[in-house]
C-alpha cells in the first residue's frame, strides 16, 4: 500500500503507544524513542507489505517488539539503569508514596521473563486482544494466555506476598500502598 | 461464594491493583503524545525508499536538515 497521507495520520496516532511499549519493555526511555524511530523507519520503509484494511496498530507493535528482541540479543551484557532512566521520562513526577510504590512495581516487572513481560503489557496494558497479541509475539493464543497468567501470579508474589506464605491480604496491600486510606 | 482463592495468592484485590499499575505507567507515557522528532520525521519522509536509506543508518544524525 503506498505512504497515504491518511496513513501517514494512522502512523503518527500509533506513536504514543509504541513508546509506551517501548519503554515499558526496555525499562529506558532514550534507548525506548531509537527503538520508536527505527520502528518507524522500517514501516514505511516496508509499507508496501502492510495490507491495507488490516491492524495497523498490531503490525507497527510486531516490528518494534522484533526489533527490541534482536537489539536486546546484541545488548544483554550491558548494565541497565531502568529505574533511573526510566523516571527522567516521565512528565509529571508522581508523590512520594506513589513514587515508591512505581519503582516497585517496574522493579518487579523487570524480574519477569522476556516472553512474559511483553505479553503481559500487550495484552493488560496496551489493551490487544489475545489473539492480536499472539499474532505479534509469533506464537499461540494459548501461549499468550499462560505467559500473561504466570506474569500475573510472579508480579503478585513480587510485590505483595514476597516471603510470607500466610500472609493476610488486607495488610499486606495496605501497606504496600502506603496507607492510602489514611 | 466470597472465598478468597489462597493457593495462587491471587485475590482479585491484588490483580487489579497490578493491573492499576501497569496501565498508569503507560498510560502515563500515551499521555506525552507525539515527540516532534517523529512527527517530522513522517512528515518528511518521501516514501519507501527515503526510509529505507535510513534504516539501521546510525552514522550521522538522522533527520538531516537544520
Amino acid at each position: 500500500m503506498p505512504l497515504t497521507n491518511q496513513l501517514r495520520d494512522d502512523i503518527l496516532a500509533s506513536v504514543p503507544s509504541l513508546r509506551a511499549f517501548a519503554i515499558s519493555l526496555s525499562g529506558n526511555g532514550d534507548r525506548a524513542d531509537d527503538l520508536v524511530q527505527e520502528t518507524l523507519l522500517r514501516a514505511i520503509a516496508n509499507i508496501d507489505s502492510f495490507q491495507p484494511g488490516s491492524n495497523l496498530p498490531a503490525w507497527l507493535f510486531t516490528i518494534l517488539r522484533n526489533l527490541f528482541r534482536s537489539d536486546y540479543r546484541k545488548r544483554r551484557r550491558e548494565v541497565e539503569d531502568a529505574e533511573g532512566n526510566y523516571a527522567k521520562t516521565l512528565k509529571t513526577q508522581p508523590a512520594q508514596n506513589a513514587h515508591l510504590e512505581f519503582e516497585e512495581f517496574r522493579a518487579a516487572l523487570d524480574k519477569l521473563p522476556q516472553d512474559q513481560r511483553e505479553a503481559l503489557i500487550l495484552v493488560g496494558a496496551s489493551g490487544f486482544s489475545y489473539e492480536d497479541a499472539a499474532s505479534i509475539c509469533g506464537c499461540a493464543v494459548g501461549t499468550i494466555k499462560s505467559r500473561v497468567n504466570r506474569a500475573r501470579s510472579k508480579l503478585s508474589a513480587l510485590l505483595y506476598v514476597e516471603g510470607a506464605e500466610d500472609f493476610g491480604p488486607d495488610d499486606t496491600v495496605r501497606a504496600v500502598i502506603g496507607g492510602n486510606g489514611g | 461464594m466470597k472465598e478468597v482463592k489462597k493457593q495462587g495468592g491471587l485475590n482479585a484485590e491484588i490483580q487489579s491493583r497490578i493491573g492499576h499499575q501497569l496501565r498508569a505507567m503507560y498510560d502515563d507515557v500515551v499521555r506525552q503524545g507525539v515527540p516532534d522528532r517523529f512527527a517530522e520525521l513522517i512528515r518528511k519522509l518521501d516514501g519507501p525508499e527515503e526510509a529505507a536509506a535510513q534504516v539501521g543508518g546510525e552514522t550521522d544524525k538522522n533527520s538531516g536538515g537544520e
